[in-house]
């Protein structure tokens, strides 16, 4: 078993992360357009995929079956699965892989939830280190905005309820995506994460990070290859 | 998960695949409660939360290393939270049809990282007792394997690691590392050893005296009102980290 840090593969990992509504998944999908424009080889692989796992996960949200420690173990059995059939034989390859969401969202959601902080990281310590991890920050009230007002109802789980925060989901909601921010904004130093601005034009983000990632790969690639 | 008391008592049934283990535990159970004892046995793969997921995903052929560790300490947990605690908490004595040592030893032999599925099974409770029914050879395994009619099966036979030609020769593999893997746990952790090639009825009459001393001591506390057991984190070297903060 190899762990974080320490893989070698000829492709790239970027992935994006961030509270809900940051906008990240509209920036992932404009990158993987132009780098298969540029004709790249490219994988993507989202949050909360894997085959496998997908039906227990559905189930057990919504009969209410998780604590913060079981829920933090089945998605983290979901993300092995991502990364043992749709991550590391991509990279193998020498493909770009592109990840929606990634072990950061498990560090922040879990710990939000109570979970030990340095028990959520040993446990997906088996994850390969991204080429670049980016950040959407976007500032907590209009995140919230963004979510509450695309969705009546809050999920159980989405609004941390599970936890006991508040007994309104709004309020509960509000509480926990706080506590989330917190966690990822202590973890960009601790994992170089890249901030962007989610507040700023989706053009201009798009632009910053193309002008990123074009500085990590190989550059005699074109389109008549 | 903090330190906390309880009444019931934590008994551990380990040993590798066919050794009698599930018929060992249905005796088991009939005899503690025919003393009066309350009883909840749980096993591998019969959480709610993930042992129907955990099911389908070994019928395939795409469950990785990883995943799978990851899939059975889900279904660890769940079980552990929503089955063990409580039942000990109530003064049950729990019964468990292999423990967390059966999922390291898997992963040793898988080469997974030993450090790694410790920490992840660093929120296990220490238990009263690990009785370990051990069989001197993976030879005597395969005629169980036969007698039972259920034929050999793919993770028994350690299948993923292509280690022979066909499920004999990659059972006997298996289950020889398997063996080398528990006897090493056995000193670190401290298992009651039982021989379990023996007969069924000499090996449950070890198993009740030894089940008797175990569960009597709860018995006695009451009666002169000594503090109840301690849970505390599993012993594991290098790990002190639990699940929960």
């Amino acid at each position: 078993m190899i762990s974080y840090g320490r893989h070698q593969f000829p492709g790239k990992l970027f992935v994006v992360e961030g509270t809900d509504g940051s906008g990240k998944s509209t920036q992932l999908a404009l990158l993987h357009q132009w780098l298969k424009a540029e004709g790249y080889p490219v994988f993507f692989s989202e949050w909360n995929s894997s085959p496998l796992v997908k039906d227990t996960t559905k189930r057990a949200k919504k009969r209410h079956l998780f604590t913060p420690a079981s829920f933090s173990l089945l998605h983290a059995t979901d993300f092995a699965d991502r990364t043992e059939r749709d991550i590391i034989p991509p990279l193998k390859a020498g493909a770009i892989v592109l990840a929606d969401r990634y072990i950061y969202t498990a560090f922040a959601r879990d710990v939000a939830r109570g979970c030990n902080r340095d028990w959520v990281r040993a446990v997906y310590s088996f994850a390969v280190k991204p080429t670049m991890a980016f950040f959407f920050r976007a500032p907590l009230d209009i995140a919230i905005d963004r979510i509450v007002s695309g969705r009546p109802n809050l999920k159980y789980y989405e609004a941390g309820m599970d936890v006991g925060f508040a007994d309104d989901p709004e309020e509960s909601f509000t509480i926990f995506q706080g506590k989330i921010l917190e966690e990822y904004d202590r973890m960009v130093s601790e994992f170089g994460l890249t901030v962007i601005d989610a507040s700023r034009s989706i053009e201009r983000q798009q632009r910053e990070m193309r002008l990123m990632i074009s500085q990590h790969l190989t550059r005699r690639r074109s389109k008549s290859n | 998960m903090e330190q906390e008391e309880y009444s019931g008592k934590l008994i551990v049934i380990e040993g590798t695949d066919g050794v009698g283990r599930s018929t060992h535990i249905a005796m088991l159970r009939a005899w503690l409660e025919s003393r009066g004892h309350a009883v909840l046995d749980t096993g591998m793969t019969r959480s709610v939360l993930a042992g129907r997921g955990l099911k389908e995903a070994k019928t395939g052929h795409t469950l990785g290393r990883l995943t799978m560790q990851l899939f059975y300490a889900t279904d660890f947990i769940d079980r552990l939270e929503n089955e063990m605690l409580p039942a000990l908490r109530s003064g049950f004595v729990v019964l468990t049809d292999r423990y967390i040592y059966s999922a390291l030893a898997r992963a040793e032999v898988r080469g997974i990282d030993s450090a790694w599925i410790r920490s992840i099974y660093g929120m296990a409770l220490v238990p009263d007792v690990v009785f370990y029914l051990r069989i001197q050879s993976p030879q005597q395994l395969v005629e169980r394997v036969l007698a039972s009619g259920r034929g050999f099966d793919y993770w028994e036979s350690g299948m993923d690691l292509h280690l022979g030609e066909d499920f004999y020769d990659s059972f006997i593999a298996y289950q020889t590392r398997m063996l080398k893997v528990f006897d090493r746990m056995s000193a670190e952790f401290g298992f009651h050893v039982l021989n379990a090639s023996r007969s069924v009825r000499s090996v449950a009459s070890d198993l009740r005296r030894a089940v008797a001393k175990v569960v009597d001591e709860t018995a006695a506390s009451d009666e002169t009102s000594h503090p109840p057991d301690k849970i505390a984190p599993i012993n594991i070297k290098d790990v002190s980290k639990k699940a929960l903060g």
